[in-house]
Parts: C-alpha cells; sequence; structure tokens
C-alpha cells in the first residue's frame, strides 16, 4: 500500500489545495452550529428582528460557502483519483507488455487481466474515496476531542482512555482482514476463471450438452468466492460494533467519574452535557475512520497484486546492443549446441546445432509437442536457452537490443491472434507502411481477394477474428508477417486450414519475393517444406534427422513414412512437385 | 453492439428486489433489529440525560444511587445496541451474500442458455465485468444502502413526529426545503445517470480491450507492439477514468446540495423562530429542541440523498446485467420435440440457404442425401462454407429456409440435446478447461471409467504421453493448458470425442496439427470404431480422405462437385485441380 503512495507524490499540491477547501468547508459547516446556538441563546431574548436577520444571512452566506467549499473539494478528489489511475493503469500495462514469458506464464494470463481491471479499479474507487473522507473525519475527530480538553482535561482523558484500545482493535481486524481479502481475490480469479473457459469452448459444451456439469462446476467455484467473501466481511463486520460500545462505556465512565467531581465541586454539569454531545460527532468521526481501514484493507490486497507485477524485472530488454561490429561472413542463423527447457514441466529439447546462410530455408517437421515451436521461440528470445547460444549475423541474441532482434522476424505462430480492428490495422500492426505495401502483402499471402470481397483495408476485423474463416485468417495473419519486408521469415503452422493449391501459390509467392529473407518454416505436410536446404526431423525435443529431402528419404526412417504417407506410391521425390510449379 | 432503449429505474428496481424478497424472513428480522438497535440508541442519551438530572443539585448532593443505576442501564443498553448492529451486520452480509451468488448463478446459467452466436459477437471481456464488477457494484449498495435507508426512514418518522409536537408552524419551512432538496437531487440524478451507464459501458470496453491485448501479446511483442498498444491502451484508459471522472463528480454534486438546502432549512427555523418568539408563540427551550430534532430529520435526508448517488452506479450495473438476462436464449425445443436416442445416422440437407447476417448469404440452395455409415468428406477452398455445414447439423445456427433431417426426423422436431449427443465432434480450436486430464476427456461421457479412458487414449497414442505428466490422469491442466502443446490438446479432445459412442462423427480440420504419423494411427482406430457410422470430415490433405464414400467440393457456398474419389479423378474437375496441386 505504502509503495503505491508514490502515485500519489505529483498530486500532492493538487491534493493539499483539495484539503484546504474541503477543511475550510467542514470549519464553515461546523460554525453553523454557532452561529445557531448564539441567536438562540442570546439574540432571541434580546426580542430584537434586526440582530436576528444579520446572523441569519450569515448563516445562509456560511451554507454557500459550505456548498461551493465541498463540490469544488470532491472535484479535486475525483480528479485526482482519476489522474493517478490512470498512471497506474499505464504502468501497469507497460510492465505487463514487457514481461518475459516465463514471468507471463508463471502469472497466467487471466490473472494478468484481472490485476489489470479489477484491482486498478478498486484503487480508484478507493483514492477518491479516501480523499472524501480523509479530510472530514480527523477533523471532526480532533476538533471533538481538542474542545472536550478545554472543557475539563480529565474527563477528556477518561473518553480518550479506550481510543488505543479501539486503534488496537481496529488495527489488528483489518490487517486480517487483507489477508482474507486477499484470498477472496484468488477465489474471484478462480470464479472468472470457469466464466471465460465457458465463453472460449462453448461449442463443445453445447455439442456434449455439458450445460448442467458446468452450472455445476460454476455452483462450486461461486460458492467457494460467496464463503471467502463472507468470511472477510464478517471479520470486517465487528469493527464497528465493538468500536461504538468501547465509545459508549467511555461515556458511562465520563458519567460515574464525573458524578464524582460535580459532588466535589470539580466540574458542573452543563460541561458534561457539552461532552455528550461533541461525544457523538467523535463517534461519528471514528466510524468514518474505520470506513477507511475497510476500503483501505480491499484496497491493499489489490495494490499488492498490482505491486507484485509492477516489481517483477523485466529480464530479457535489453536497451544497448552489446557489439560493436558484426563479424564478416558470419552465417545469418546459428544455433550452436542449443538446450532448451521451460520453467514448468520437464519438457527439454537439446542437439539444436546448425547454420543457415542468408536466403536459405529451413523447414522444421515432427510430431505434435516434439519441440517445434520452441525453435522459434527461442530464437525470438521470448525464452533464453538454458545452455549454447543462438546466434544471428554471428553476434548471440542476447546481445541485441530485443527491438532490434525482433524487428527482423514476420512471424505468424501457431493460432496466432487477430485483433479487433480494421483489416489494415491487422496487417500493419502499428508499423510505418503505406497502403501500396500492404496491399502487395496481401496479393502475396492470397488474401486480397477476400480483403476486397470483405470491403477493403478498411473492412473490420471482428473479435478474435470471427467474421472471417480459418483460411481467411491465416492468410491474412501471413500478409502481416510479409508486409514488412523481414530478414527472417517464420511461418509456423500458418498454412494447415490453406487448401493445397492456394498454399501452393503462397509458396510460390515467397520463393520469388523473399529470395533474400530467410526462412524458417514449420509444417505438417512435407510438400510446404520439401524444397527447403535443410529439412530439421525433431521427435521428443531431440533432433533426429537433417538434410534436404532427398537426403532425409534416405537417412530418416521417420521422414520417409511421413513423406510416403502424405505424397503416395511413385510421386516422392522434388521432381514431380517442381512439375506442377513450373 | 448498440445499447438498445435504456431501461426505465422502475422497471430496474422491480426486477431487484425480487432477489432481496426472496429472503423475506431474514430482511423481516433486519428489520426489526434496525428498529430495535435505532430504538436503543435513542434511549442511551435519554438514560443519561436522567443520570445528569440526578446530579442536578450540584456539589456534594449528588445522588450516587440513581447515578450508579443509570449508568448500569446505560452499559446494559450500549451493550444491547451493539449486539444488535453487530447481529444486523451479520444477518446483512449473509442476505447480501446469497444475493450476490444467486444473481452470478441466474448470469452464469444465461450464460449457459445463449446460442453460440452470443459468444461469437460479445467479447469475452465485456461478459467476465458482467459477473464480476457489475454485480459486486449492485451488492456494495445493495448491502449498505438498504440498512441505510431503513435506519434513516426510522430516524425521519420519530423526528418528524416530535417536530409536529412542538410546533406544525414551523414545520412549515421543511414544506419549501424538502422539495426542494428533492428536485435538487432528481435534477443532478437526471444529469448522471447517463454518465453512470456510460461508466460501466466503458469499464466493460477496457476489460474487453485488455484481454484482446494480453491475450495477443505474444504477437504484439513479435512486432515490437509494445509501445503502440500502450499508446492504444493510454487512450482506452483516458476514456475510461474519464468517465468515472465524470460520474464520480457529478454524482458527489448531491450530497453537499443536500446540505446546503439543509443548513438553509436551519437558518430558515432559526429566523422564523425568533418571529415566532417575538409573538410570543413559541419558548426558546422549544425552539432549541425543534433545531435538534430538525438536525435528526434532516441527517438522514442528507444520507438518503448520499445514497441515490451510490445507487445510480448500481442501477446502471443492474441495467447491464439485466440486458443480458433479458438476451434471448437459445430457442426452446419445439412442443413434444422428440428425445431421439441411437439413430442410425442418415442425414438429409434438402434446400438450405443460410447467412450470419442477413446481408450475405454463405449458404445458397444446398442439397444432400447421406446414407448411414457413409464417409462424407468436405473440401474446398478456405472460406467456402465448409465449417458453416457444421454449425447447421449442431444446430449452432438454425437454417434461414431448407430443411435438415436426422433419421429422417426434421431438426427442429428433436430436443437440441438429444441432436447434439448423436454427433461425436472434434473441433479446429481446442478446448480444455481447468480440471484433471481425466475430467477433461472423460468430459462427454458421465458413466465412462478409468478404464475406459485409458482404452481411447492408447488408441489415440497420447497415453504414453500422459503418464509422463506428474500426476498422470490425475494431473491438473492449469490456465490456457499453457504446459501442455497443441497437438497433445488436440489428441486429447480427440480422445474425448472418441470416448462419445455417438452415430455421428464431426472432423473439422480437426488433424491438421497433428503430424502424419499419428493422424493416421487415429484414422484407423476411429475407422475401426465407427464402424456403420455417419462421418463428416473437413479436411485439407486429400490424401486422407481418398477413401470416403462421397467427397463434395464446396465453392463459394454451393457444392459444385460431388463423388469418389476415383469418379471425380477420373473426369476434369476442380477437384482435380486441387488434388494436383496439393504436391506443388
Amino acid at each position: 500500500m505504502k509503495r503505491l503512495a508514490v502515485y500519489l507524490k505529483p498530486f500532492i499540491p493538487r491534493m493539499s489545495v483539495g484539503f484546504c477547501i474541503k477543511a475550510g468547508g467542514t470549519l464553515v459547516e461546523l460554525v453553523i452550529p454557532w452561529i445557531l446556538s448564539y441567536i438562540i441563546d442570546d439574540l432571541i431574548p434580546l426580542g430584537e428582528i434586526g440582530p436576528v436577520c444579520v446572523w441569519g444571512v450569515l448563516m445562509i452566506v456560511c451554507s454557500l460557502l459550505a456548498w461551493i467549499g465541498n463540490i469544488a473539494a470532491n472535484r479535486m478528489a475525483s480528479a485526482v483519483a482519476r489522474d493517478c489511475t490512470r498512471q497506474i493503469r499505464h504502468d501497469l500495462f507497460r510492465r505487463i507488455s514487457y514481461l518475459s514469458e516465463r514471468r507471463v506464464d508463471q502469472f497466467s494470463i487471466p490473472s494478468l487481466i484481472s490485476r489489470m481491471t479489477s484491482d486498478t479499479y478498486v484503487l480508484h474507487q478507493t483514492v477518491g474515496m479516501i480523499q472524501r473522507l480523509g479530510v472530514r473525519a480527523p477533523i471532526l475527530l480532533v476538533g471533538g476531542v481538542i474542545v472536550t480538553l478545554t472543557l475539563d482535561p480529565v474527563l477528556t482523558l477518561i473518553m480518550v482512555a479506550t481510543l488505543p484500545i479501539v486503534g488496537a482493535i481496529t488495527f489488528y481486524v483489518s490487517r486480517k482482514g487483507v489477508r482474507l481479502f486477499r484470498i477472496v481475490q484468488k477465489a474471484s480469479d478462480g470464479m472468472l476463471r470457469v466464466v471465460r473457459e465457458n465463453a472460449v469452448g462453448i461449442r463443445v459444451i453445447k455439442a456434449l450438452s455439458k450445460s448442467a456439469y458446468e452450472r455445476e462446476r460454476f455452483k462450486r467455484v461461486n460458492d467457494d468466492l460467496t464463503e471467502k467473501e463472507r468470511t472477510a466481511e464478517k471479520t470486517m463486520a465487528l469493527i464497528n460494533p465493538v468500536m461504538s460500545l468501547l465509545l459508549n462505556l467511555g461515556i458511562v465512565a465520563v458519567i460515574v467519574v464525573g458524578g464524582v467531581r460535580v459532588n466535589n465541586g470539580t466540574t458542573e454539569i452543563g460541561k458534561i452535557i457539552a461532552f455528550m454531545n461533541l461525544f457523538t460527532i467523535v463517534l461519528n468521526a471514528l466510524m468514518a475512520i474505520n470506513r477507511m481501514f475497510t476500503m483501505l484493507s480491499r484496497a491493499a490486497a489489490s495494490s499488492a497484486r498490482v505491486l507484485e507485477v509492477l516489481d517483477t524485472p523485466v529480464e530479457l530488454f535489453e536497451t544497448e546492443p552489446h557489439y560493436s561490429f558484426l563479424p564478416e561472413h558470419a552465417p545469418h542463423i546459428a544455433f550452436r549446441n542449443v538446450v532448451f527447457r521451460y520453467d514448468r514441466g520437464t519438457f527439454t529439447v537439446r542437439g539444436l546445432n546448425f547454420e543457415l546462410q542468408r536466403g536459405e530455408t529451413l523447414g522444421i517437421i515432427g510430431a505434435t509437442g516434439a519441440g517445434k515451436s520452441t525453435v522459434i521461440r527461442a530464437l525470438m528470445r521470448y525464452y533464453d536457452v538454458k545452455e549454447g547460444a543462438i546466434e544471428i549475423d554471428g553476434v548471440d541474441i542476447r546481445h541485441y537490443a530485443t527491438t532490434d532482434l525482433r524487428a527482423k522476424f514476420g512471424v505468424v505462430f501457431q493460432n496466432d491472434t487477430l485483433f479487433k480492428d480494421t483489416i489494415r490495422e491487422n496487417i500493419r500492426l502499428g508499423r510505418n507502411l503505406s497502403d501500396e505495401e500492404l496491399i502487395e502483402a496481401a496479393r502475396r499471402a492470397q488474401a486480397l481477394d477476400f480483403i476486397e470481397e470483405q470491403g477493403g483495408l478498411d473492412a473490420p476485423v471482428a473479435i478474435k477474428g470471427a467474421n472471417l474463416s480459418g483460411g481467411q485468417k491465416q492468410r491474412l495473419l501471413v500478409a502481416r508477417a510479409l508486409a514488412g519486408n523481414p530478414e527472417i521469415l517464420v511461418l509456423d503452422d500458418s498454412s494447415s486450414a490453406l487448401d493445397y493449391k492456394t498454399d501452393a501459390r503462397l509458396r510460390e509467392e515467397i520463393r520469388l519475393h523473399y529470395a533474400q529473407a530467410t526462412k524458417i518454416i514449420v509444417a505438417q505436410r512435407v510438400s510446404s517444406i520439401m524444397h527447403a536446404e535443410k529439412i530439421l526431423v525433431m521427435e521428443n525435443g531431440r533432433v533426429i534427422g537433417m538434410g534436404t529431402h532427398d537426403e532425409l528419404m534416405e537417412t530418416c526412417p521417420l521422414y520417409r513414412e511421413i513423406g510416403e504417407s502424405q505424397i503416395g506410391e511413385g510421386r516422392v521425390g522434388p521432381a514431380a512437385g517442381e512439375g506442377v510449379l513450373a | 453492439m448498440k445499447e438498445k432503449v435504456k431501461m426505465k429505474k422502475g422497471a430496474i428496481l422491480s426486477r431487484l428486489l425480487p432477489y432481496l424478497l426472496r429472503y423475506k424472513l431474514l430482511f423481516s428480522i433486519c428489520i426489526l433489529l434496525t428498529v430495535g438497535g435505532n430504538l436503543l440508541a435513542l434511549a442511551g442519551p435519554y438514560a443519561s440525560g436522567l443520570a445528569i438530572d440526578a446530579m442536578e443539585l450540584g456539589t456534594g448532593h449528588v445522588d450516587f444511587s440513581s447515578v450508579g443505576f443509570y449508568a448500569v442501564l446505560m452499559v446494559v443498553l450500549y451493550v444491547a445496541s451493539s449486539i444488535l448492529s453487530y447481529a444486523l451486520a451479520r444477518l446483512m452480509i449473509v442476505i447480501s451474500r446469497r444475493v450476490v451468488n444467486t444473481m452470478r448463478r441466474d448470469v452464469f446459467n444465461k450464460l449457459t442458455e445463449l446460442p453460440v452466436g452470443y459468444f461469437d459477437m460479445n467479447q469475452t471481456g465485456d461478459i467476465l465485468s458482467r459477473i464480476s464488477y457489475d454485480i459486486d457494484t449492485i451488492n456494495t449498495s445493495l448491502s449498505n444502502d438498504v440498512v441505510q435507508v431503513l435506519s434513516s426512514v426510522v430516524t425521519v418518522v420519530g423526528a418528524l413526529a416530535m417536530m409536529l409536537a412542538i410546533s406544525p408552524v414551523l414545520v412549515l419551512v421543511f414544506v419549501v426545503t424538502v422539495p426542494l432538496s428533492f428536485v435538487l437531487t432528481k435534477k443532478i440524478t437526471g444529469f448522471t445517470r447517463p454518465l453512470f451507464r456510460k461508466r460501466s459501458a466503458k469499464l466493460g470496453e477496457l476489460n474487453g480491450f485488455v484481454e484482446e491485448m494480453i491475450s495477443g501479446q505474444k504477437t504484439l511483442r513479435a512486432y515490437s507492439q509494445e509501445e503502440n498498444t500502450i499508446k492504444k491502451l493510454d487512450r482506452q484508459n483516458d476514456e475510461t477514468v474519464d468517465a468515472y471522472y465524470k460520474a464520480d463528480y457529478y454524482g458527489s454534486l448531491v450530497g453537499p446540495s443536500v446540505n446546503f438546502v439543509n443548513n438553509l432549512s436551519l437558518s430558515l427555523v432559526s429566523f422564523f423562530g425568533a418571529i415566532l418568539f417575538l409573538n410570543n408563540a413559541i419558548s426558546i427551550g422549544n425552539i432549541s429542541s425543534f433545531v435538534l430534532y430538525s438536525r435528526k430529520f434532516s441527517g438522514p435526508i442528507n444520507e438518503i440523498a448520499n445514497i441515490v448517488g451510490e445507487l445510480q452506479s448500481a442501477f446502471s450495473a443492474a441495467e447491464r446485467v439485466f440486458r443480458l438476462l433479458d438476451e434471448a436464449p437459445e430457442p426452446a425445443d419445439a412442443a413434444g420435440a422428440i428425445d431421439l436416442k441411437a439413430v442410425d445416422g442418415e442425414v438429409e440437407l434438402s434446400h438450405i440457404n443460410f447467412g450470419y447476417t442477413p446481408d450475405r448469404q454463405i449458404i445458397k440452395d444446398l442439397s444432400l442425401h447421406v446414407p448411414k455409415g457413409a464417409l462424407i468428406a468436405i473440401v474446398g477452398p478456405t472460406g467456402a462454407g465448409k465449417t458453416t455445414i457444421i454449425n447447421l447439423l449442431m444446430r449452432f445456427y438454425d437454417v434461414d429456409s431448407g430443411e435438415i433431417r436426422l433419421d429422417g426426423h426434421p431438426v427442429q422436431t428433436l430436443t437440441r440435446k438429444s441432436l447434439r449427443l448423436n454427433y461425436s465432434m472434434v473441433l479446429q480450436d481446442t478446448w480444455l478447461f481447468s480440471g484433471t486430464v481425466f475430467e477433461n476427456i472423460a468430459y462427454g461421457s458421465e458413466t465412462a471409467t478409468r478404464a475406459d479412458v485409458e482404452r481411447v487414449c492408447k488408441a489415440c497414442g497420447i497415453h504414453e504421453y500422459i503418464m509422463t505428466l506428474p500426476e498422470g490422469y490425475d494431473t491438473v491442466l492449469d490456465d490456457d493448458g499453457a504446459n501442455i502443446s497443441k497437438g497433445q490438446k488436440q489428441l486429447m479432445t480427440i480422445a474425448r470425442a472418441m470416448l462419445l459412442d455417438a452415430s455421428l462423427l464431426i472432423l473439422d480440420e480437426a488433424t491438421s496439427n497433428v503430424d502424419t504419423r499419428t493422424e493416421q494411427r487415429i484414422q484407423r482406430a476411429m475407422r475401426a470404431l465407427m464402424a456403420d457410422k455417419t462421418c463428416f470430415v473437413i479436411a485439407h490433405r486429400l490424401s486422407t480422405i481418398r477413401n470416403a464414400d462421397m467427397i463434395l467440393v464446396v465453392r463459394d457456398g454451393e457444392i459444385v462437385e460431388r463423388g469418389t474419389h476415383e469418379t471425380l479423378m477420373a473426369q476434369d474437375t476442380f477437384y482435380k485441380q486441387l488434388y494436383n496441386a496439393q504436391f506443388a
């Protein structure tokens, strides 16, 4: 909580002004009852209407001042809360944007989303509320206590004696509350996860008529969340009654001791009556302060979750390149005895050892889970390798600035994302590219026909590309990868939804226009990679074969099996394929 | 999506109330506790007054037995009042938590009834924001404000009665000021209501945006779009905090304004009180008590005004929740729909027309007869309408015109459940939920035993892999199944479909992420499993469907060619072009 207070720092001047106005407004409001008692006690008995009018008008003026002052203060409080939240959300999103893949896995995407939304929302609410309650309540509390001190210090001490106990209880309970609310937030993540899964998997659920099962599943997480919310709230509910009880007992003590003192002649009854009135003010102030504490303990849980992200170091991001010159004649891409391991699970990829010259094509083929996508993740430095090194132009990729490194790539991932935006923006993706370049890329990616059908570059793409078919999505993604004329083109299973004809045309376009780009193509079909200069056959995280199509057909049994099953008897070999192309 | 006409406040309220009224008994106890607590709270000061009276004689003459008696009485009263208020708080928590629980359940149950189209059209983030943030907002109002309003009403009524007793003439002041504060409140809230609605909507948008961006992060990074995305977030964020600010600020006008009216009435009371006094119509003591009571009177009114502000946000949140609850569910099964079990698997499509939107027709006059046990392959260029056929077969969407029959029954006359359970389905997008591997695979059939699950897993060649997981079949798949590759996920969904002993099978590009060796194994297992069953396969790898009983070539939503691999290859067909092109 304290750590997030940094965000309030820039607003201290504005907040101080707001506080002053609010304090002024509160004090003016306190003046009103004073004028009232003056009118009743002193002016009315005089029997003159003149002074009553004057003071009456003064009261109205004070009311107006309080009105304007409070509104102005509220406005400032809201503005500070707005600007502060804007900054927190901005920083949080920036941090999330630069988190390493490893950390994103640790947090999990849904949890990051809820930190970015519901947690910052709680903070927004809190910052606004605290400013509003935070001035008025302490002024009333301190003011009330000061006035009682001037009346009778001994009685005040008796009344105030209960305050430390109240403070201790409030502190203890709200500290417990922080823990409990953190548990609540976790349960809430669990509840949201089930809802998200249902939104995403609706077709499967409907197909299997599992709605009842899902309802049951939701009931469990919902009940669990409700239970935890109830526990947390029950705990916090203890504070108010205990507090008012303790203070009321203090008042009883004041009366008893006051009785003795009246009997001794050390105090008067009028003072005890005044005590009663002031006591109400003090109690109300304390209640308000407690409300703040309840809110703060909720906010503390949220701010801890936000801070956890903000405090996560950005591991992979390098701002300054670490090399001074590029070695000449180095291969464009080189994997040198690379070993890679994910944090979770035991999956390891090892034995990656190969070089690619500029313009060459690397094909990667292998069973699912063999580690094909891992090669790409390591090359683009989403994760760092455990052993060995990956070099581009002879320099270890860890010595590049990440932005420079990634700028070399045009990539389509397996199951890549389309955004709810125009087709233009989905291809361009924020890069500085002209419409002509975009259209040319779309043409090469075989996407131009359907783009024109949809209404051109300005046509909308729905959420998750829902208005496009699987093949259209893939072609749009390929257009995105081609658009920047990348140095390295990575296509991870990016044509699985394309029919062979489109796929073939696409490959021909790439061959014609991207001769200088080094290509890495992950595929299931032998036909997609059979012309590659180098083909990597992977199984269970190991490279079990490397070479050209012809070599592998000779030496690698797995490759031969795949090749024969896909291409059919007697049609094996590049000659058959090239015949069609030519 | 355009927001429809706004809901009336009364309509929202009349739908919120039933949630509370479900707990009539508990709620009545709450009211009793509130009234009791307030009365005790009023009695405490009264007893203290009596105690002070006992000191009235002054130095040396304090009646200690009375003081002692009243002191003990006060302790009793205060303890009782604290217990009551704690009990009230606990009870309110119980009620409000139950209400929230019910609401969330209602929303979720509604989600399970909505047609597939709803999820195609709405952002998940926005749905999530309704079930979490919006319901929480409603709850905050319910649990705090309802009690506040109740106790305020008790106090207002009591104070008004006392004031009337003292001076009906002075009460006339309130005839001016109370309507004034109501008018003021109404004006302000009329102005702020759209602001609160906008605030909820903007938050939903932000959620949707954040969800989309964080989920697509890998891609954004590949193109170094971090900064651009942050800029986009900033825009969205600006709109959101600004909408919040406007609602917050204008909403907070209510409190000070009502306060002002109260202070105004105090001034008027003292002024007119003075005039009355000069005319000997009232005593000073009475003016003093009148002022005290008018404070008690206006205090709660002020409270209520504050609450009105909070209710505003509760109302717009409730509106979003009810709007979701009002979405048209999947139409109910026709009256007397048949629960068709264990079909032969004969499918007949006649003159089907369909489009997702009225302006773009995707399927035009499609007719097709599928005998039982046939293997139907649907091939064709992307975007030609192949997946749409599946949406129609499963009744995820209903046809615009034409008819689909299963075993001679028009599908509209069957229950959706029985229709869908007659199909096993493996989709392009693999879907696993956060449960164990076993739960995920046994998802389709409640009666499946461990042995059944292992059998299909072995048939799919995923058994060995599962056994290498830390807990085998009991391994819990976490968010997004991030620790499992896509191909393995797909094999699990294939195992899931295989376990479901249905007469018809749908494979939608299902094996496109499985290597051919595994795919062949799956194909063999499936063929064995599906003897005499009808199968629809959408595949691009034409080599895998050469043995299909019928191949449908779809182009631009129409079936342009049909036949077996041999007959199609024997002529100069579009299929032949496609087939030959695959080796290029």
